[in-house]
């Protein structure tokens, strides 16, 4: 009976389409709205996934996310070195500094451009936390040493220097960033020279990051009794990080994570605070409930107009079951369409949006969670008609 | 023409096997059924007795409203009677669980609807086929039987046709053939000419007594169409519920000798 549901089912196309499209806009909706809440969320902890290379983060106890930094002593980067299991400990300064660069003269530009930047100094002699050798894109990390050396990353170095030809990326891939080595900036007005150019995971905030070295950094950022934001550990193997971070947190008295820990600190905190779940979750929501009631009302349509094609087949020996099992092949068939195609239009949407400014993450786990969606919807959906059908009296074929 | 008439049916003794082979298909006793409650109560049937017997066309007829829709439901075992005693070749209908009443109609009943209820997504061969497909047959030896049986009935040339690209009376063959396909001892047809025009109405309804007529087949045919009165080996009148009248008369009936199965 398989072969005469879908028959059934294709043979309006009108209503088929229907469904489908019901079915593909929620999907759709759903993976989209919820790839892009994630992207927003994964660009919250941008920072904490692109300082690599340290098993836990050191703060203070009342730090709740990357960006809610909390100056310490210094005095507490020997504190931590001295927890046992400990194996390093550098310190990492992240702040605000404003940049300013002159008028210049090549490109035409009259005016100074100042930009708010996110300051990022690095521990000295280790660079602990600077770009990993693959995302550099012009210059050396081992240039960071010279003097007012500082690293710009690509994502935003068009905020600093909006007259540039930025058409020629495509032409010239990467060598287009070493036109920007050796150029000055000031910092707080303190000179600085950019000597490399990396990429660097956007950030919630839309500034500019600028790599230095952390004593650099001190020089940059505005005076205070407290520069130090935060110590990054590295942790002797065989030991669990966790075990060390709570050693950390009970002799210090200082609050230290994981780097994963922190980065869900980070989202837990955006995710509460800023309403974002809220305006994703409705919007996710009514793709939901626009889904149900497209698919439900085509659907039960669609079993309405064939109602004594229904209950001739019962007259003619189908049975309640089999009559179930062919509405729900029907919904079956409609939401796995519905599905694809609703998931394959976010993931093209994802891919043509790529590298622009749109966060978009679409994590595995979404796939199943809209899948469900859409079982549910199409649960809802047949249940309207399999109700009707069940109740069908055979009988109706002869009124 | 009219041989007999009586108010109520005599008993199935009157009508023991005759020569032609002719025995008991259906046997209605008592039957009684009511729609609804109160001031809305009506009674549809009222102390049904009746015989329907195999190779004869059988036709229930009257005035609207008379019960004959009940009565062929009810035979059809797509609605209980409230009381009575229905069976069908024997087996009690009224005392047979829902599933078992489903498996029985599966096997030995052939519906021929007025609106025809062919299925608008299928063509002529597969919508003739559903009773086997129905019956557990795989999908294309249903469609390859279906296919014979239309074939045999003048349709060979519209199996791939959807309903929408064919007749009324071309609609109302492929009813038939579906009807016919899984060959039920029992076949039931509601008004199979009321949509049709008069000389498309005869000409199914002696397609429907030459294909469809046979030793061991009943079929019952509920009409109001008096022109189509002739095809009919009995007639049975009903009015306010009850058989008020039986009437038999004389038909080009089939020579079953020369009797050979559709296939």
């Amino acid at each position: 009976m398989g072969w005469i549901a879908l028959k059934m089912l294709v043979g309006d196309r009108a209503k088929f389409l229907g469904i489908v499209m019901g079915l593909t806009f929620a999907a759709l909706l759903i993976t989209q709205q919820g790839s892009i809440f994630c992207g927003l969320m994964l660009r919250t902890c941008g920072q904490v996934n692109d300082i690599t290379g340290a098993d836990l983060w050191v703060m203070d106890p009342t730090v709740r996310y990357i960006d809610d930094v909390k100056p310490m002593l210094e005095s507490n980067l020997y504190r931590v070195r001295g927890v046992e299991g400990v194996l390093w400990a550098v310190p990492l300064y992240k702040g605000q500094a404003r940049v300013k660069i002159s008028p210049e003269v090549a490109t035409g530009r009259r005016a100074a451009v100042i930009e708010q930047v996110i300051l990022l100094g690095l521990d000295d002699s280790t660079l602990i936390g600077a770009p990993p050798p693959y995302r550099v894109l012009a210059g050396n990390l081992r240039d960071l040493r010279l003097p007012d050396a500082v690293f710009v990353d690509s994502e935003r170095l068009a905020k600093l220097y909006p007259n540039e030809d930025w058409t020629q990326i495509k032409k010239e891939g990467k060598t287009f960033y070493r036109r920007f080595l050796r150029r000055q900036l000031e910092m707080n007005d303190h000179r600085a020279v950019i000597v490399g150019v990396c990429e660097a995971t956007r950030t919630f905030q839309t500034n500019p990051v600028v790599y230095t070295t952390y004593t650099r950094a001190k020089n940059y950022a505005p005076q205070e009794r407290k520069i130090l934001s935060f110590v990054l550990a590295g942790t002797q193997p065989g030991i669990s990080p966790k075990v060390i971070a709570d050693r950390i947190r009970s002799q210090t008295g200082l609050g230290a994570h994981t780097a994963s820990d922190f980065a869900w600190m980070t989202i837990n905190y955006y995710a509460r605070y800023t309403g974002i779940p809220i305006n994703f979750g409705i919007t996710c929501f009514l793709g939901f409930l626009v889904g149900t009631a497209i698919a439900g009302q085509t659907f039960y349509n669609f079993t309405i107009e064939n109602i004594k094609q229904f209950g001739a087949l019962k007259a003619m020996g189908v049975t309640n079951v089999r009559i179930v099992g062919m509405i729900l092949l029907q919904a079956m068939v409609v939401g796995l369409l519905g599905y694809g195609i609703g998931v394959g239009l976010a993931a093209l949407f994802g891919w043509a949006t790529q590298g622009g400014e749109l966060a978009y993450f679409t994590p595995w786990q979404l796939l199943p969670i809209t899948a469900g969606s859409i079982v549910l919807i199409c649960v809802l959906s047949s249940l309207l008609s399999v109700q009707r059908v069940i109740r069908l009296e055979p009988a109706i074929v002869f009124r | 023409m009219m041989v007999a008439e009586e108010h109520r049916a005599p008993a199935a003794v009157a009508r023991p096997l005759d020569e032609a082979g002719v025995r008991v298909a259906v046997r209605i006793r008592g039957l009684g059924k009511h729609f609804g409650t109160g001031e809305q109560r009506v009674q549809a049937l009222q102390g049904v007795d009746w015989d329907v017997f195999t190779g004869q066309l059988t036709m229930i007829v009257g005035p609207s409203g008379c019960g004959k829709t009940t009565l062929l439901s009810v035979i059809a075992g797509i609605l209980d009677g409230d009381e009575g005693e229905v069976s069908i070749f024997g087996e009690p209908l009224d005392r047979m669980s829902d599933r078992a009443r489903t498996r029985f109609r599966t096997t030995n009943i052939g519906f021929v609807f007025q609106q025809y209820n062919l299925l608008p997504a299928l063509t002529a061969a597969e919508n003739a086929a559903i009773p086997l497909v129905i019956a557990g047959w795989r999908r294309d030896q249903a469609v390859r039987r279906a296919t014979e049986v239309l074939a045999s009935i003048g349709m060979g040339k519209k199996l791939a046709s959807l309903p929408s690209q064919l007749s009324g009376g071309q609609m109302q063959r492929v009813a038939i053939a579906r009807a016919l396909v899984h060959e039920p001892r029992l076949l039931v047809c509601d008004e199979p000419t009321a949509a049709l025009d008069h000389e498309t109405g005869q000409t199914v309804m002696q397609l429907l007594r030459d294909a469809a007529v046979r030793p061991d087949r009943a079929v019952i045919v509920v009409t109001h169409d008096n022109r189509v009165f002739p095809f009919g080996e009995r007639i049975a009148h009903m009015d306010d519920g009850r058989i008020v009248r039986l009437e038999e008369q004389a038909t080009s009936r089939p020579n079953f000798s020369d009797f050979s199965p559709l296939m």
